[in-house]
């Protein structure tokens, strides 16, 4: 019995090595350590992201909320940092309350989608312009500046020669990943994405499942607000988080998780948002004009869901 | 009969390296039925996914009219006359009777639809099956019986030669099957060539004029279907004597597992009194669409009971969902094993936890404890899959119901309803079923069985509930269960139960 290798199943990580090898020919700067660490750093933002919103995809859902809630939280975590007064008891007062702001905002979301029957693209596509707008409003379209000396150690910091977002990123995707492939709740999220009926029939809380990828997004893009914020020790109203929805979104397509819900991995969705570093990183050496950069990475995203598509019908 | 007008040679398919049909040799004259049954997982979908183009032979040659042909696509197969009428529903719900009909295939007049043609067509078509629904009816808001003749419909409005049936009985009952064999024999006399498959041996020798028996990807024979009976044909497909279908009848205890008294489910159900008992097969029996389903969704806590009581094991409960249903041991086999069933692209063992999974994790799931737990059942009730690693797309039906019931055996259920639990699945899986219900029910468990097919009914279950339009017109025990007094209550010829308000027990 022959065995065709699965090729797709793998195509992330190939993807991911063939990039590399290409780039570090393309130019003499990338396998500098220096240029290897800020990749993963700028991975980190939306590959935070796209952690929670892998489980959102996987339920069936979508969020374009992310990039919004970002600036929304990360204005209000500076507000709080102030208020206490930038010390380290400030610092970890604001975190808390950007975490908590996350998981309200998230679950805001869920509600909406689950207790208000409204489609996820809509109801987050609603959410998206509340939480920009509200931000805006509250700086007065300006910038939120930090106060604190200390704060920016959190998103500019290194613990043993890597950047303090990137093992923030890292251990949170190996929990993730653990959340969904050895506990209940994530093999819930998978049995509602791949049939909601189903679920329903199998005794499974689908509205309770579905809210809670939209909070774990929103705890996900919390983390992301705090190291952003921290590391510039300031946020902009209008410039923060926008077009985070889809790098996040992306890096979980290009990780192989199918749109239409069902399964996915934490693992793809991690290389996913390195590829999608590596090929801005790649484009700015080589001189490509930024704005250029949305043009690959569209086509990028076209090429995985062909992909996917595929695989599936083989 | 003139010439063959589909023809096969040595025909072979493999996937990926594995032979599913070996060296497929067959003829199907003008105006002939040509029957072809066999087990599940015998071959015979692929074998008509290649006729119509799904599938391309690996070798071997098709010929059509004498011609050689390749059937590249399903377009291809239709352009040559060859239409077909698949298992599984290939509707859109959202979208008219008359719009699924001419999907693809839509009559123009100039740029625009012609509707009013497209309309008084479908209304012919529909007349010729003896259906009256509109045709601007929504898909989705038909009975399945009725999306059956849409599909038939769908394929009948193109002129076909070659008419392809994948078991296109499976959810009729009987009075609409005979319905649709009257078209058949009506699309025959017009030189219409069909290939029927049907799990129903007895509807074989009634329609069709030969049948071919598949086993294992290997034609066995083809026959007139006068010079062989049906158990014999069941011999063949199986490859042994079958023993019996049916296992001896239990009678079941004193203690009632679940009371239901005038139960009132809007528009669906009205006024349900019955009583199981610990450890009884008892049967509902009835046509489909008569409010079955509702019922037992309805004690399952998914339709809303808008009157009446439930008593489990003598308490008296409301239940509000599936999980309190589960919590208080009932459980519930649908009848749409794919759409509320099983999960396809789940394994075996993440498909039987599913519902039980809190035995399985503390907060990490045991996958190992998972496994074993798989491994029981696949022994139990055996269920063939090369491997528990297997996404549950890959088995055959009769696999994935023996899936679906260990699924809910893993919550130890006290009272089990099992809607249409052999619906798909070949005469061999059907008869263990019927065997694992029995022993199940000697074991204590209250079993409901809810079926459309008598044969089922009168072989498994020691009382008989008829329902008829929401209400139940009868009870039956000992040699009045038999499909003819079934039949009468069903249609509604007998009513003891409403009839001066009288209700015998």
């Amino acid at each position: 019995m022959k065995r065709r290798f699965d090729f797709a199943k793998y195509a992330p990580i190939f993807a991911l090595i063939i990039l590399f090898i290409l780039s570090s020919f393309a130019s003499p700067y990338f396998l500098k350590v220096r240029n290897l660490t800020n990749i993963l750093r700028q991975s980190s933002y939306t590959g935070i992201i796209g952690l929670g919103m892998t489980f959102v995809i996987i339920s069936g859902g979508i969020d374009l909320s992310v990039g919004s809630m970002v600036a929304f939280v990360g204005g209000i975590v500076i507000l709080v940092l102030n208020y206490f007064g930038g010390g380290p008891l400030a610092i970890t007062w604001a975190i808390i309350a950007g975490l908590g702001l996350g998981l309200i905002a998230g679950a805001f979301n869920g509600l909406i989608v689950t207790k208000g029957k409204v489609a996820p693209f809509i109801a987050t596509l609603g959410t998206m312009s509340i939480f920009r707008s509200l931000t805006l409003y509250i700086s007065n379209a300006g910038e939120f500046r930090s106060v604190s000396d200390i704060y920016p150690i959190i998103g500019s910091g290194y613990f043993l020669s890597v950047p303090i977002p990137v093992w923030v990123f890292f251990i949170m995707a190996v929990i993730f990943h653990i959340l969904l492939n050895n506990t209940r709740y994530g093999r819930y999220v998978c049995a509602v994405g791949a049939n909601e009926k189903v679920a329903v029939y199998s005794a499974i809380k689908i509205d309770w499942v579905k809210l809670m990828t939209y909070a774990l997004t929103g705890l996900s893009v919390a983390v992301t607000s705090i190291m952003l914020s921290s590391r510039l020790n300031s946020l902009s109203s209008s410039n923060a988080g926008v077009f985070y929805e889809l790098d996040a979104i992306a890096a979980v397509v290009i990780g192989g998780t199918s749109l239409s819900g069902g399964s996915g991995t934490i693992m793809g969705s991690v290389i996913g948002a390195i590829i999608l570093g590596m090929i801005n990183n790649m484009l700015n050496m080589v001189g490509v004009s930024p704005y250029l950069q949305g043009t690959v990475k569209g086509f990028v995203i076209i090429f995985a869901v062909l992909v996917q598509y595929k695989r599936k019908n083989n | 009969m003139g010439d063959p007008v589909l023809a096969a040679a040595a025909m072979i398919k493999e996937f990926s390296g594995v032979r599913v049909l070996d060296d497929i040799n067959l003829e199907v004259s003008g105006g002939e039925i040509f029957g072809i049954i066999g087990e599940n997982g015998a071959g015979k979908s692929t074998l008509i996914k290649i006729f119509s183009g799904i599938y391309q032979a690996t070798s071997g040659e098709l010929f059509l009219e004498g011609q050689k042909v390749e059937i590249k696509s399903p377009i291809v197969a239709k352009k040559l006359g060859i239409s077909t009428v698949p298992q599984e529903f290939n509707l859109i719900g959202t979208l008219s009777v008359f719009e699924n009909i001419f999907l693809g295939s839509e009559l123009r007049k100039h740029l625009l639809l012609d509707k009013t043609s497209m309309k008084r067509r479908t209304i012919e078509l529909l007349q010729e099956l003896n259906s009256k629904f509109s045709p601007d009816a929504l898909v989705d808001s038909l009975s399945v019986a009725q999306k059956q003749i849409v599909e038939i419909a769908k394929a009948l409005v193109h002129d076909s030669k070659i008419l392809i049936m994948d078991e296109p009985t499976a959810v009729l009952t009987k009075e609409e099957a005979n319905i649709l064999f009257s078209r058949m024999q009506s699309l025959k006399d017009k030189g219409v060539s069909i290939l029927f498959i049907s799990h129903k041996l007895k509807e074989i020798r009634e329609i069709c004029d030969r049948v071919m028996i598949l086993r294992d990807g290997r034609q066995i024979s083809i026959d007139r279907t006068g010079e062989i009976d049906e158990h014999e044909m069941a011999h063949r497909m199986v490859g042994r004597q079958l023993t019996q279908i049916f296992p001896p009848k239990t009678i079941g205890r004193e203690e009632p597992a679940l009371e239901v008294k005038s139960i009132e489910v809007s528009d669906s159900v009205h006024d349900v009194t019955f009583r199981l008992a610990k450890g009884e097969v008892l049967g509902i029996a009835g046509l489909m669409g008569s409010g079955q389903t509702e019922l037992a969704e309805a004690i399952m806590g998914i339709g809303k009971i808008e009157a009446g009581e439930l008593f489990i094991q003598g308490r008296q409960v409301n239940i509000r969902s599936p999980r309190h249903a589960v919590h208080e041991k009932i459980a519930y086999l649908s009848d749409d094993r794919q759409g509320k069933g099983i999960l396809l692209n789940f394994d075996v063992p993440s498909n039987i936890t599913l519902i039980s999974l809190k035995d399985y994790a503390k907060i990490l799931i045991n996958k190992v404890k998972e496994y074993k737990s798989a491994q029981d059942y696949r022994e139990r009730f055996s269920i063939r899959a090369a491997s528990l690693a297997y996404e549950l797309q890959y088995l055959s039906g009769g696999n994935q119901q023996k899936v679906y019931l260990s699924k809910w055996m893993d919550t130890h259920p006290e009272v089990l309803i099992l809607n249409e639990p052999t619906r798909g699945i070949d005469v061999n899986a059907k008869s263990e079923i019927y065997h694992f219900v029995q022993s199940l029910a000697v074991s204590g468990i209250a079993c409901l069985v809810i079926s459309s097919e008598l044969e089922e009914i009168v072989g498994l279950c020691s009382r008989v509930l008829v329902m008829r339009s929401g209400r139940i017109t009868g009870e039956l025990i000992g040699d009045d269960i038999n499909e003819e007094t079934i039949m009468l209550y069903a249609v509604g010829l007998q009513d003891t139960r409403n009839k001066d308000g009288a209700t015998i027990q």
